[in-house]
């Protein structure tokens, strides 16, 4: 090592030292001012943090001469893109919801709390309120002593912009929630017009209050005290789960850097105790103890050590994405040989399974057929039997159409009450209450089963048909 | 009591018993407090606003309130609200016949289901919710009808009432000849057994036995029974049970009852047109 780079050396680290003192683990008695050191992992949060970019801009796409994706909840109806979803076909909803619980236990088991980390909405909207903060206050330590200051105008004129641009975000912020269930031109025509409904105003005001709160000011503490996911995904990560991680072996004993003592008789080991791991840290939780409910894993403090062992010359990623049991010398069971992936992907597969084979046989029309209960059978005066069946017919498609209504199933069967084929309203329940009778001789006796039938052709002559069986009934022979 | 305090800076109100017994002043929480005086100013203003305070002993009523809200006028503003939805079916309903609101599906469908309160009200007891008849009561559902199952004939039914008549046969037939005529009408046969033409069945019942509307007279050729068995009776003994104590006859302390009611005084015309399709609407009209 020549004498220059040792001098730039110890500058760098007489810095680090003299920022040191600033640094403490985060007891929740004062805001968190993180640093921003930058690197790959920060690099990375960007990009993760911009994916919700899709939840301000989803709902401007258009999908023919509607919006592409809008729940539609007053009509009951989820439009996605193509797709049409009403009420009846929600059981696939619980498969989405079991998809995602799911994904998020298998990526927790894999790599650690990715979700907290990376896409997490509390964590995502923290980080770009605090980046709007330093922006216009300042570094960590600034703004540490702006909080403190008296209140003048600097204070105000600085403080004042920040919370108007955290409250744009938070308005932006709830109406985008809203544009995702009402049409987003509409909402904005209304919302210029003053002409919202309550449920909007109520709602917009909730979130825009909720965003406000929750990421301006309560921020970490809400990973720590109000959120369950952080815990449940605490259990999930065991020792073969691949979090970033304080390679202790390497680290310990720490100590300053000495000046004047060369890399060769160094007693110490490779954590220099600078605390710019704690510096960076958006919860303010000290990696070196450990796996802690506090450690969202966000990586951010990779980025900052690894600058620090450059800087003094040694080797990066003493913390790194490592297992508990690699760290310990152990070898770590490769991914298929951990039965808890197998189940997790099994399900996972399933439920994938299961909404594609849902969306792509989702019925245009549906009829359901409900038998009479009482009475059951009718005697009629030619010695035929008559039941009495509701006949409901879903019509998910976006137009009416005219549906007729056969059953089979039994000799003589006759239909009353649908001669004319019934208008079904589109993306309504058209109930129709019909009868069937059958000649007491073709009825073997108790309950036969017997099929009925709606058909319907829609504008482009496409036919549609569905199918329901219920049972005829007669007096026990 | 002390003269000089001896628990200074507890907060206690100098009253000091037994040496060491003492009363402190600890106030409750201002929430509490807050809460609490909230609370009786509301109790004031919920006064003013509402009817709350009774009227002073030796005169009648309450006090009425600023607003003049009543529970009752906040039925009528909801029943208001109910009617002028039903207004419009309402008034194209009263010009109608039942026979015209019968050709109308829409207005069918709103009939059938305002009607269900009228006939669960008038008419559920004898002829069950569904009309499936009762121990003793005609079915509703079936197309087998005394008077004719018309929607004309099921409205002057529901009107006037209807009260049929048999005379009891018990002393002017012998047994044996109850058997027969009974067995041949569970056969569905009536006019197999030389009695039936003989004995004068066929006056009321008709030369074939299929009845007659216009006197209400069973048809005995179907198979279905006015009269259903009562307990472990079987149908033919029902069938003679009829045969021999009649139906209304006053003669015969054992005869079959069966009267229906008029509804003409009873009930608004627009009900009755509306319960005439109710029924029409269970499958047997005809």
């Amino acid at each position: 090592m020549s004498d220059n780079q040792q001098s730039q050396r110890d500058a760098a680290v007489d810095a680090l030292y003299a920022e040191a003192g600033h640094w403490h683990i985060n007891t929740g008695d004062e805001t968190i001012h993180a640093k921003r050191v930058g690197g790959k992992w920060r690099r990375l949060k960007w990009l993760s943090d911009s994916l919700w970019l899709v939840f301000f801009l989803g709902p401007y796409l258009r999908w023919g001469d509607r919006q592409a994706v809008l729940f539609d909840i007053p009509n009951r109806q989820f439009h996605l893109f193509g797709v049409t979803i009403l009420p009846q076909d929600f059981w696939m909803l619980s498969l989405l919801l079991l998809f995602f619980a799911i994904l998020l236990a298998v990526v927790t088991a894999i790599a650690g709390r990715v979700w907290c980390g990376f896409f997490c909405f509390q964590t995502v909207w923290t980080d770009v309120y605090t980046w709007i903060e330093e922006k216009l206050e300042g570094a960590p330590a600034k703004r540490r002593k702006l909080d403190q200051a008296p209140l003048g105008w600097e204070k105000i004129r600085k403080k004042g912009i920040k919370h108007l641009l955290w409250l744009i975000i938070a308005f932006l912020t709830g109406i985008a929630f809203i544009t995702w269930f009402v049409d987003a031109r509409q909402f904005w025509l209304d919302l210029a017009n003053f002409n919202l409904g309550t449920t909007a105003l109520i709602t917009m005001a909730l979130f825009t209050a909720g965003t406000y709160v929750l990421a301006g000011f309560l921020r970490e503490q809400a990973c720590f005290w109000l959120c369950p996911y952080a815990r449940i995904q605490g259990v999930m990560v065991d020792n073969t789960s691949a979090v970033p991680t304080y390679d202790f072996h390497r680290g310990e004993p720490r100590g300053r850097v000495k000046k004047g003592e060369t890399e060769e008789n160094r007693t110490t080991g490779d954590c220099v105790d600078c605390n710019q791991c704690v510096a960076v840290c958006p919860t303010g939780v000290d990696i070196r103890h450990g796996q802690q409910e506090g450690c969202i894993m966000c990586a951010l403090c990779i980025d900052a050590c690894d600058i620090v062992m450059e800087k003094v010359g040694r080797p990066a990623g003493l913390i790194r994405y490592e297992s508990l049991d690699s760290l310990n010398g152990k070898e770590n069971r490769p991914m298929l040989k951990r039965p808890r992936i197998w189940v997790y992907t099994a399900v996972l597969a399933l439920s994938l399974v299961g909404i594609a084979y849902g969306i792509s046989t989702l019925d245009a029309i549906e009829i359901k057929v409900i038998h009479d209960r009482q009475p059951l059978f009718v005697m009629q005066s030619d010695g035929s039997i008559q039941n009495k069946y509701t006949v409901k017919i879903l019509n998910k498609m976006n137009e009416d159409m005219d549906v007729k209504i056969s059953v089979t199933g039994l000799e003589g069967l006759q239909l009353a009450g649908a001669e004319k084929p019934i208008t079904s309203h589109h993306g309504k329940v058209t109930p129709r209450v019909v009868f069937v009778r059958a000649p007491r001789k073709s009825i073997g006796g108790g309950s036969v089963p017997v099929l009925f039938r709606a058909e319907g052709v829609d504008k482009s002559g496409q036919p549609f048909v569905s199918e329901r069986q219920s049972v005829f009934m007669g007096p026990d022979q | 009591m002390a003269d000089k305090n001896p628990f200074p800076g507890e907060n206690n109100t100098g009253h000091i018993w037994d040496d060491n017994l003492r009363e402190l002043s600890n106030p409750p929480p201002r929430w509490w407090t807050i809460a609490l005086w909230a609370s009786l100013i509301w109790v004031i203003v919920y006064g003013i606003i509402y009817p709350m305070w009774p009227a002073p002993p030796g005169s009648q009523g309450f006090t009425k309130g600023v607003t003049g809200w009543t529970q009752m006028n906040e039925y009528n503003t909801g029943v208001a609200e109910v009617e002028a939805v039903r207004a419009e079916f309402e008034t194209k309903l009263a010009g109608m016949s039942a026979a015209d609101i019968l050709k109308d599906e829409g207005l069918s469908a709103y009939t059938v289901a305002s009607a269900k309160v009228l006939f669960g009200d008038n008419c559920a007891a004898c002829h069950g919710r569904s009309g499936q008849g009762g121990p003793g009561f005609p079915v509703l559902v079936d197309d087998d009808w005394l008077y004719g199952g018309t929607i004309e004939t099921i409205e002057q039914t529901i009107t006037g009432g209807r009260k049929g008549v048999m005379t009891a046969h018990g002393k002017i037939l012998k047994p044996e000849e109850v058997d027969e005529l009974a067995n041949a009408i569970i056969e569905g046969k009536p006019e197999s057994s030389p009695l039936f033409l003989q004995k004068g069945c066929i006056a009321c019942h008709g030369m074939d036995g299929k009845g007659m509307a216009m006197l209400g007279s069973a048809n005995l050729t179907d198979s279905i029974y006015r009269f259903v068995p009562q307990g472990d009776q079987s149908q033919l003994d029902s069938v003679k049970y009829t045969i021999m104590h009649g139906v209304n006859d006053v003669t015969d302390p054992m005869t079959r009852e069966a009267v229906m009611p008029a509804f003409g005084e009873r009930l608004s015309k627009g009900d009755i047109k509306k319960l005439a399709v109710y029924v029409y609407k269970f499958g047997g009209g005809q």
